[in-house]
């Protein structure tokens, strides 16, 4: 039971540095919320505000409704997994996950039986008498996990937990953190800068930039529908294309490039007065298709390319080519033969594209009622 | 582990099976240089032994033969029995016990005191802290001369006289050497560590005791060498503070020898000695933190 409410929170470092800006956020209770972003974006500063490890220069963050802005970081009942582990490295494995515990005054035998749970659920049993260097990164990474579990705390926090350990490692205890969530239903905030982590483990991802949250979303929501550009261009790998040009008569113009607008997009664009301006499209590489034959390609919405590289992913083709001056990436099935310098017909599924305002970078969406409609 | 290990040695095998033919002749030519080594690092440690062999020879001798002339390398008659002699020539059980208690209550002192003070210093943020700091680190300037005077007076009023509160009690408000020394070590460790602990509930007195102290050791044992140096060779702090006889240390006990007209020799000598022996098994059994708390005073580190 722990909804958690961040308010107006500003965060300054030394009066110049603003590291967070107008942080507005509500998590409910067993959400797993993942902070994503740049380097340098404000996330550990927002989890470290939350933790008590960092004061709040202005704003208001509650707990179950209780302020929390002057409580000290013991007695707001959080957990915490550092990107480093932070284990005492001079306590057994027992002794680290018991440590808290033990502060808290627990029975001697309730500490052994809740750290010898919290070792089986994290297949830990036969490391609980070693010493963290005698573990493994994965291991220890455990072992802070485990640290944090058995206190049984309202509020869970992990700072890129996994960014020390190897592709395969962090790919199986990503899928352990989701188990565990799932488990135990502990609310959840998570940072990371891997957007795959964001993906495949949130609830809900706020994603930062220069400590102004851009927008946040369920994984889908913001995959589908970035807010703008900065989210488009962040979340999805490979990333998001975007082209610069021109709305005239229902077709987008990107240098001598003509791509036909579907007519429900059209309306809304026109009706906020982007006909004849300039903007920024955006599709996805894997809303670009290869076309085979000719005749299909005379038919369709498709535009002749030189292809530059050709990147065989695995189960996935990269294609990179340039649409007039600006790079384009389209990713297709593995099995076309597509080789560099080849000239293919691409289409556009111009039904996921997605237009932006130049200047500001926002998408243009259907106003309100229109999305009634639709 | 043993595993790692395993590898380490067998690669060490490979490294020494691998080296080239050339090397026999480096070897001989090393061989030659690490003698010439040793004979000038042996010529050197006599050379600087030599007060301390003096010291025993003397301590053994009978008066008649310290006073001769020319004075004798070794003693001709060795009086084992002078170390007997000389340990009741007054009562040294007291001044033993005497000098161990506030030896020990100086070491805890420095110890637990000076590694609270640095814990803060390097891991709890407040206000003011660098120039605090610098203010401490500024104390370590003042001869400890300069301070006798005012201080004596102090104690004075105290009513501290003849009691062994000047000779203890200061080192419970640390010293900024000792706080320096220790505060370099506490920077070393993760703040990470503090937070987590502070996360999981811990004050900060909770987080010094079971993290920082355990964790500090080697600075720790550094400190606890040596002010029990410090304390154990103190004269001239039971010298001003102690009048009554009762209340003696060692250091003050050996002045027993010392007469106004002649000074017995032979057993000021071998009570030094009684009394440096408790150091040099202390320095033999620790000498790796002796040596790591020189290193940082020299900034060597
Ligand atoms: N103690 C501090 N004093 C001054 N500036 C700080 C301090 N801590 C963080 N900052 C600044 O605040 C900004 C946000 O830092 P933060 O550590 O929150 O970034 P982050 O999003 O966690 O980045 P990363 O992904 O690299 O961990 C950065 O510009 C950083 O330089
Ligand atoms: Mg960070």
């Amino acid at each position: 039971m722990s909804k958690i409410v961040l308010k107006n929170v500003y965060k300054h470092f030394d009066k110049k540095v603003t590291a967070v800006s107008d942080f507005n956020l509500t998590v409910e209770d067993g959400e797993f919320i993942v902070l994503v972003g740049p380097s340098g974006c404000g996330k550990s500063t927002v989890l470290r505000m939350i933790a008590g490890l960092e004061e709040i220069s202005s704003g208001e963050f509650y707990i179950d409704g209780k302020l929390m802005n002057d409580v000290p970081p013991k007695s707001r009942d959080i957990a915490m997994v550092f990107q480093n582990y932070a284990l005492y490295p001079h306590m057994t494995v027992f002794d680290n996950m018991a440590f808290g515990l033990k502060i808290r005054k627990f029975q001697k035998d309730k500490i052994k039986k809740r750290v010898e749970e919290a070792a089986e659920l994290l297949g830990l049993e036969d490391l609980l008498h070693r010493k963290p260097k005698a573990l493994s990164g994965g291991q220890r990474q455990r072992v802070a996990l485990g640290r944090s579990i058995v206190r049984d705390a309202k509020l869970f926090l992990m700072d890129e937990p996994l960014s020390n350990l190897d592709a395969k490692l962090r790919f199986q205890m990503r899928a352990e953190i989701a188990k565990l969530h799932q488990r135990l239903k502990t609310t959840s905030i998570y940072v990371t800068h891997d957007q795959t982590e964001a993906m495949t483990m949130a609830s809900r991802i706020i994603i930062m930039k220069d400590g102004v949250i851009q927008q946040i979303g369920t994984p889908k929501d913001v995959y589908d529908n970035p807010e703008n550009t900065f989210v488009g261009g962040f979340i999805g790998s490979p990333s998001m294309n975007f082209f610069d040009g021109r709305i005239v008569n229902s077709q987008f113009i990107a240098d001598d490039v003509h791509i036909n607008i579907p007519e429900e997009k059209m309306a809304y664009l026109r009706e906020q007065g982007y006909a004849g301006k300039e903007l920024t499209m955006g599709i996805r590489p894997e809303h670009i298709h290869l076309l085979t034959g000719e005749e299909e390609a005379e038919l369709t919405n498709s535009i002749l390319s030189k292809i530059i590289v050709s990147e065989l992913t695995g189960a996935d083709t990269l294609l990179y080519s340039m649409l007039g001056t600006q790079e384009m990436i389209a990713e297709v099935e593995s099995r076309t033969n597509v080789t560099a310098g080849e000239d293919v017909y691409l289409t556009f599924n111009m039904d996921c594209a997605h237009f932006f305002d130049k200047e500001t970078g926002v998408r243009i969406r259907p106003e309100k009622s229109a999305v009634l409609v639709g | 582990m043993e595993e790692v290990e395993m590898a380490a040695k067998k690669r060490d095998e490979e490294r020494v099976a691998s080296a080239p033919a050339y090397f026999d002749n480096i070897h001989t030519k090393r061989k030659l240089l690490s003698l010439i080594n040793f004979i000038l690092l042996a010529a050197g440690s006599l050379l600087i032994l030599s007060p301390i062999w003096w010291m025993i020879s003397t301590s053994l001798k009978s008066m008649a033969e310290v006073m001769t002339y020319p004075p004798t390398f070794y003693p001709h008659e060795w009086n084992w029995g002078n170390y007997i002699k000389t340990w009741k020539a007054a009562p040294f059980d007291t001044y033993a016990i005497n000098t161990i208690t506030i030896t020990m209550l100086v070491v805890i002192g420095s110890v637990l005191v000076n590694s609270f003070i640095a814990y803060g210093f390097a891991k709890v943020p407040f206000k003011g802290r660098g120039i605090l700091f610098a203010i401490v680190l500024s104390t370590m300037m003042i001869p400890g001369f300069v301070t006798l005077i005012p201080q004596y007076v102090l104690f004075s009023k105290l009513q501290w006289i003849n009691t062994y509160y000047p000779l203890v009690v200061p080192a419970f408000f640390g010293s900024a050497f000792f706080i320096f020394l220790l505060r370099q070590f506490y920077m070393t460790i993760p703040n990470e560590l503090i937070e987590a602990a502070k996360i999981e509930g811990a004050s900060h007195f909770r987080i010094w005791w079971t993290i920082g102290l355990p964790l500090t050791k080697p600075a720790l044992a550094t400190v606890a060498i040596f002010s029990f140096n410090g304390a154990w060779n103190d004269f001239l702090g039971p010298l001003l503070y102690l009048n009554d006889e009762n209340l003696y240390t060692l250091q003050l006990g050996l002045q027993v020898f010392k007469g106004e007209m002649n000074t017995q020799w032979n057993y000021l000598m071998a009570g030094s000695l009684l009394v440096l022996l408790p150091v040099i098994i202390l320095f033999f059994f620790f000498q790796k933190y002796f040596i790591q708390g020189i290193n940082l005073q020299s900034g060597g580190k």
